[in-house]
Order: structure tokens, then sequence, then C-alpha cells
């Protein structure tokens, strides 16, 4: 099955990535600076945030779901830009999902980072941006398993895009709502075959990023 | 004195005329204290350092020493009392001083690129900053590893790519915290020749250390701190040949702290 990959699985499979990669790429310009600013900044609430924060990494992708599409249905407010049943829509509700996932877990490097470098960024009177800048790039290796994990869950989650994408045949179907449809229809050869090259692809980015983050580790320490 | 602090025991050093000569000198403490949870860490300590030579916060571990360099330095506050350099206030002193810790604090990057994050944080215009890595390289003696993971060198090499960081943008005064703490002792030869070319170079310098050999070659003037207090500060030939505290005195002998 998968060797003889026609036309209509190439194309979901692309959408797939191009959904997921396009999520985590938005969340990730939110989430690491977000992360980053949480980590180094002391303000009122700050524990609550994080407490949220962290909380939110388990948010179910299903209520993730409902409330994109009720913000986007046509009734909704934001109805009136017909984003819903594209994949613009599937995109929104993975970089929800996403978000805190890359945000908690680049707020933890960053932090454990700060409270090594802190007192030499402040020795050499470094701006809370220079501040920021150093430890993103210093944690970049460590920051890109927190991405990829964002990515991990984008890719393997079925409950938010099956909602607001509505699995329309050559216009929002990617893998994981196809295996939930071929599955309902009995199509059990067609489900088995996505869902292994499902796992083969979230296995795939798992390992490439522990190959990266231990490269990292031995050549900088 | 002229600023009237109470310390009868400070001395204006020889070299009263190299304060004209340097902006942050004299660095003047009155009254200090500073304690963490209700525990007193610094212990009303005043001093007066003028001389423009190597000064050596000298005593055992856990004295106060560390807290001593941060609180001059401005990354700790005083529960009480102030410090100045020369005319200015610790925090905008603090822009023309460079610190290292006891476990140097290098980026997860190269050598090279250890001694650019300087430059870049303090605006050194680009054309400027591939001299000033070089010369910083060679003052180091690490020039052949420039393309190294500052993290993978050995204990000295990265104490020495640390202060030679520091000292890059040729601050006015460089604070030294234990630089040799944990060194063997050809490292440690190879951190002091460092310093002494700093200090050579017209940069005040002060520095911690529990090693009594090390502040006898390094010192011009030595403070000794023991549970917080300074108990005595004196010209370092006077302070090893005859100190005046029983305490210094018998740390001296290699006796243990009461």
């Amino acid at each position: 099955m998968i060797a003889t990959l026609d036309a209509d699985l190439f194309e979901i499979v692309l959408l797939s990535l191009q959904v997921s990669l396009g999520a985590v790429a938005i969340a990730s310009i939110i989430a690491l600076p977000l992360g980053a600013l949480i980590a180094l900044q002391r303000f009122p609430g700050r524990r609550a945030v994080v407490i949220l924060l962290n909380a939110m990494m388990g948010l179910p992708p299903v209520v993730v779901g409902l409330m994109v599409y009720v913000l986007l249905s046509r009734a909704g407010p934001l109805g009136s830009m017909g984003l819903l049943f594209t994949p613009t829509a599937m995109v929104i509700a993975q970089s929800i999902i996403v978000l805190p996932i890359i945000a908690a877990l680049s707020r933890q490097t960053i932090a454990d980072l700060h409270e090594e470098y802190s007192e030499y960024l402040r020795s050499l009177g470094c701006t809370p941006m220079q501040s920021i800048a150093t430890l993103l790039w210093d944690g970049r290796f460590r920051l890109l398993t927190a991405i990829m994990a964002g990515f991990g869950r984008a890719i393997a989650e079925v409950g938010a895009v099956i909602i607001v994408g509505g699995n329309i045949q050559h216009s929002t179907r990617v893998m994981t709502t196809t295996i939930a449809l071929e599955t309902s229809k009995g199509n059990l050869a067609l489900a088995l075959g996505l869902g292994v090259m499902l796992l083969t692809l979230a296995l795939g980015v798992n390992a490439a990023a522990l190959v990266i983050s231990d490269t990292a580790r031995r050549r900088y320490g | 004195m002229a600023d009237g602090a109470p310390h009868t025991e400070e001395r204006e050093y020889e070299q009263r005329d190299s304060i004209a000569k340097h902006p942050l000198l004299p660095l003047v403490a009155r009254g200090l204290d500073f304690g963490i949870n209700g525990q007193r860490i610094i212990d009303d300590v005043s001093f007066w350092i003028g001389s423009n030579g190597r000064t050596v916060i000298l005593g055992p571990n856990g004295a106060g020493k560390s807290v001593m360099l941060r609180l001059c330095h401005g990354l700790l506050k005083p529960t009480r009392g102030e410090i100045r350099w020369g005319d200015m206030s610790v925090a905008d002193a603090r822009e023309q001083q460079a610190m290292t810790s006891q476990k140097p604090v290098l980026l997860r990057r190269t050598v090279k690129d250890n001694l650019l994050h300087v430059l870049r944080v303090k605006g050194v215009p680009l054309g400027e900053r591939q001299a000033l890595v070089d010369a910083a390289l060679e003052q180091a003696g690490l020039t052949d590893l420039g393309g190294r993971a500052a993290r993978d060198l050995s204990g000295g090499q990265q104490q020495r790519l640390a202060i030679a960081r520091a000292f890059a943008l040729k601050p006015k005064v460089l604070l030294l915290d234990e630089p040799t703490a944990n060194l063997d002792p050809a490292a440690v030869r190879g951190v002091e020749e460092l310093i002494g070319a700093i200090g050579a170079a017209g940069t005040k310098i002060l520095m911690t250390t529990h090693d009594i050999a090390q502040a006898k070659r390094l010192a011009a003037d030595v403070m000794f701190l023991n549970q917080g207090r300074l108990l005595e500060h004196a010209p370092a030939m006077e302070f090893f040949s005859s100190p005046k505290d029983p305490e210094a005195a018998r740390f001296l002998a290699g006796e243990l702290p009461a």
C-alpha cells in the first residue's frame, strides 16, 4: 500500500505536513520569546502564569477545535473571514494546541540556562532583549527539542482538525482524519497503512531531535 | 581622612597620585552589612582602597569574600551601608568594570564566539571586533583554540578565557572571584601570569582567594576577611610579615579558624 503511493495519498500526507509545520512555525514565533520572557521577567502573578502554561500543555484538542469552530463559524466573531473548513482554520487550531507546549518547555530551558548565565549577563550590563537573544541562541538545540515535541503533538492530533477542517476530500483531509474515516468505513488496510506512515514520521522526527541535541551537547557542552 | 570614614586602620597607600589617573578610585565602603534569611554574611565592613595595585581579599572559605566582591560590583545590594567608586555609584561604575566567577560562566559557543559576545553586547563596531578577539586570544594563550567549544577547554584554559573575555574591552576595574580555585599548579601559574599582565597594564584588580601563597605572590594590599568581618587591611608586606589581627596571624600560621 505504502509502496504504491498514489496521488491522493501523497496529497493527504503533504497537507498534514503543511498544516502541522505551519502551526509549529507560527506557534514557535510567539512561544519562544514568550517562554523566555516569563522565564526572565519578575511580575505579579508570574507563578500563576507558569502553572497555567504547564496545565495548558494538556489542552484537549477537541475543545480547542470547538472553540476555534465557534470563532470561525458563520455566526461567530470571525465568521466573515470564511475560514471554517479550510487548511488555515486547521493551522489556527493546531497553533493554539502547540503554543503552550513550546512555551512551557522553552520557559523551563531558558530558566535553567538563565540561572547559570545571569551573573555574567548582569555584570556585562545586558539589556533584557540582549539577555533573551543570548539565552535563546545558547539554548537553541534544547529549544529545538521543544519545537519537535510540539510538532509531534500537532501531526498526531485528530480532534481539532476534524472539527475545524471537516475532513473534506482534496481540501482538508489529513492523515489522522483519513485514518478515522477509513476505520469507520471498515477500510482497515488503508487506515493501517496511513497509521504506519504516521508512526514512522513521528519516530523519525523524534529521532532527529534526539540526534541533534545529543550532537550539540557533545560539541558545545 | 577626607571622606570622614570611621575606620582608623585605613591607609592611603603610597600611590595617592594614582587616584588622579583612575576614575573609579578610591573605592570606599562604609558600614556594610549583608544578610540573607537573618544570617549575617557581611558584618559592618568599612574600607578605603586608593591604590591601583592588586587588592586581594583573603580569608577562609565561607568568610564572605565572594559576597564582598559582588557587593562591590553591584550584583548584590548591601542590607545597610554604602559603596562608592570614586565619585560614582556602584551601578554607574559597573559599566567600566568586569567580573569573573570562581566557576567560569562560558557560553555554549566556541572560544571566539564567547569573546565576540561581549564585544557585540557592548556595541563595538563590526570592523574593530576581529582585532580585539585576536588580541584577547593571544593574551590568554588560546590563539590556536579559537574554534573549539569553550566548555571543552581545560579548567585553566576556561579561566584564562573568562579573564581575557572580561578584559577584552579594557575595563578600569577587574573583579576576580577565586580565579584559581580547583586548578592544578601549572594552570594556576598560567592564570596568575595573565592577571599579572592585566594588572601591569593599569587595570585595578580586586580579587578573592583563600590561598595564602597566591595572595603573597599577587597582592599589593590584603584585606583579611573572617566570618563576614574585615579584621585587617594592610599593605601585603606588612600583613604577611607582622599581621596585627590574631585571627589573621592564626590563619597565616596555617591553623584552622576557630
